[in-house]
């Protein structure tokens, strides 16, 4: 069966999220790919979306945080401060998707401008809830397309931290939760390091070479010793990504 | 007291050059129409105060209203950046724009801690970001208890606040339901309000979920019947997906950008 890159991406990203967890989902691909484990894998998944919409059940991909199948859906619907402040500061959610435009070995994360941030190259749409989502959640998952423009020596800004100047920093800066365990992308998985904290490059999707993967990464990439192949999407992770996005095209 | 009036009265009253201007909504009822109304009577130097600015920020930061901006995300949701904003931060046109720019928890706190009649709060955030070396309304924070460090952010307190609900009843006490965001507490840390609604109607019924502001916590409610467009109000109208896709070539470029202005706003 045929499948594009970024839907191998998006159905590794759905393939991470375990049965029963509490996840806190951006819209785009974090989104698609939660719900794609809602009706595969994990069905019992609790969508948490930053619109302060817990247990979020929507029929069909949610056109922005705030669209209203969310609320319509939701085991409960609170404000925005009580989201950040009761939910996901003590620690209650298991996983945060992130995105990424810039993203360094340690998994730190630039989602704000492009070149200085006095005089920008190119002004990003900034933080919203993603440092704290990186601070707080008990792990991260990162779900981005892999190029030398992202995947960078060194982030023009830090918006989100993953794992600071390496070891020990998340200590050090109070972070309470674990940091990126994961970071997927068109390519292939990356982990990191149990001691170093470098992301290491752990799964290539079927097809994708090494050496592709290290030419799509701005640093030398380390490899796992039993680097492993991701399996291909199954015919029903296809068929059920593939009707999501095509009602969401619909809608939209 | 919430006095029913107009929204063009209303703006008028409440939003001279330079005062400091919160117009919230979390991509559910959002006040497009008030946004609209301070375009047309040409109020400059404005700050604006807003987590998630989009196209009616957008729409306000070309039109020359901003001279600030504070706010946590700065996007056309789900479609992708603010080409307005963004030619206003690059470039400063029409005029420079200063920001002062936060996270969402820290927004979503500092309007708590205003409502709250407090100086600041408290939270744990920031910690290892540029944010907290480029914004100086971060700072650390010991706690008295456990000596442990935390963030503190300033309280917002802004001179207007102007949110939109579903509907009011005519002694202006209103009610909105859905995801409410953290419009509650700009109304309560502002120091005046206008809030615009769907429908003015007799009486007030009870909605799961929903949220009242008696009219005694704000200044002004205007109808403005389709006020969020293209947002929505839960119960009234659709959020229009494609006007979000379409505003991204609309407001790419300055003169395509103009006469959508003069077309749609000014007309």
């Amino acid at each position: 069966m045929n499948y594009t890159s970024a839907e191998m991406m998006t159905v590794a990203a759905a393939r991470a999220l375990r049965p029963g967890i509490r996840c806190f989902v951006g819209i785009g691909r974090p989104s698609a790919a939660a719900n794609l484990a809602r009706r595969t894998s994990a069905p019992d998944l609790v969508l948490i979306y930053e619109s302060g919409t817990i247990g979020a059940k929507p029929g069909r991909l949610p056109l922005s945080i705030g669209d209203g199948i969310l609320a319509e859906t939701a085991d409960s619907v609170v404000s925005v401060p009580e989201i950040f402040n009761y939910w996901l500061q003590p620690g209650r959610i298991d996983v945060g998707f992130l995105g990424a435009a810039q993203i360094d070995r340690f998994g730190n994360i630039n989602t704000t401008v492009i070149g200085d941030y006095r005089d920008p190259k190119v002004r990003l749409p900034g933080a919203g809830g993603a440092p704290e989502i990186a601070a707080s959640c008990r792990e991260v998952i990162v779900v981005v397309q892999q190029s030398l423009r992202t995947f960078v020596e060194r982030l023009d800004f830090i918006t989100s931290v993953g794992y600071g100047d390496g070891p020990g920093a998340r200590e050090r800066l109070g972070l309470t939760g674990r940091g990126p365990v994961q970071v997927i992308t068109d390519l292939g998985v990356l982990e990191p390091d149990p001691t170093t904290c470098e992301l290491t490059l752990v799964r290539r999707h079927p097809g994708v070479d090494v050496a592709d993967i290290r030419a799509a990464t701005g640093w030398a990439l380390r490899v796992a010793d039993d680097l492993d192949t991701t399996e291909p999407p199954t015919a029903t992770e296809l068929a059920v990504l593939r009707e999501l996005e095509a009602a969401s095209r619909e809608e939209a | 007291m919430g006095e029913v009036t107009t929204l063009q009265g209303a703006i008028a009253a409440l939003v001279t050059d330079g005062v400091t201007v919160a117009l919230e909504g979390f991509t559910h009822l959002i006040p497009t129409a008030a946004g609209h109304e301070i375009i047309r009577q040409r109020r400059r130097d404005l700050t604006l105060v807003r987590m998630t600015p989009d196209i009616v920020y957008d729409q306000m930061i070309g039109a020359g209203c901003a001279r600030k901006l504070v706010f946590s995300w700065a996007g056309n949701p789900g479609v992708g950046s603010l080409h307005r904003f963004r030619d206003a931060v690059q470039r400063g046109w029409p005029v420079p724009l200063e920001i002062e720019e936060h996270s969402h928890a820290g927004m979503a706190n500092r309007f708590a801690a205003g409502a709250a009649g407090l100086p600041f709060a408290v939270l744990r955030g920031y910690t290892g970001t540029d944010l907290a070396r480029h914004t100086d309304t971060i700072k650390p924070i010991t706690c008295p208890f456990t000596g442990e460090v935390l963030t503190a952010v300033p309280a917002l307190n802004p001179d207007v606040g102007i949110i939109h609900a579903q509907r009011a009843d005519r002694a202006g006490n209103v009610q909105m339901w859905g995801i409410t965001g953290v419009q509650k507490e700009v109304v309560l840390a502002s120091r005046r309000s206008l809030v615009t609604v769907e429908e003015i109607v007799p009486e007030l019924t009870p909605v799961a979920g929903g949220v009242t502001l008696p009219t005694w916590t704000t200044t002004y409610v205007a109808p403005a019947p389709g006020g969020t467009y293209p947002s929505y109000a839960l119960g009234y109208t659709d959020r229009d997906n494609r006007f979000y896709q379409e505003w991204d070539a609309i407001s790419r470029d300055r003169d395509t950008f103009n006469s959508w202005l003069d077309g749609n706003v000014y007309a």
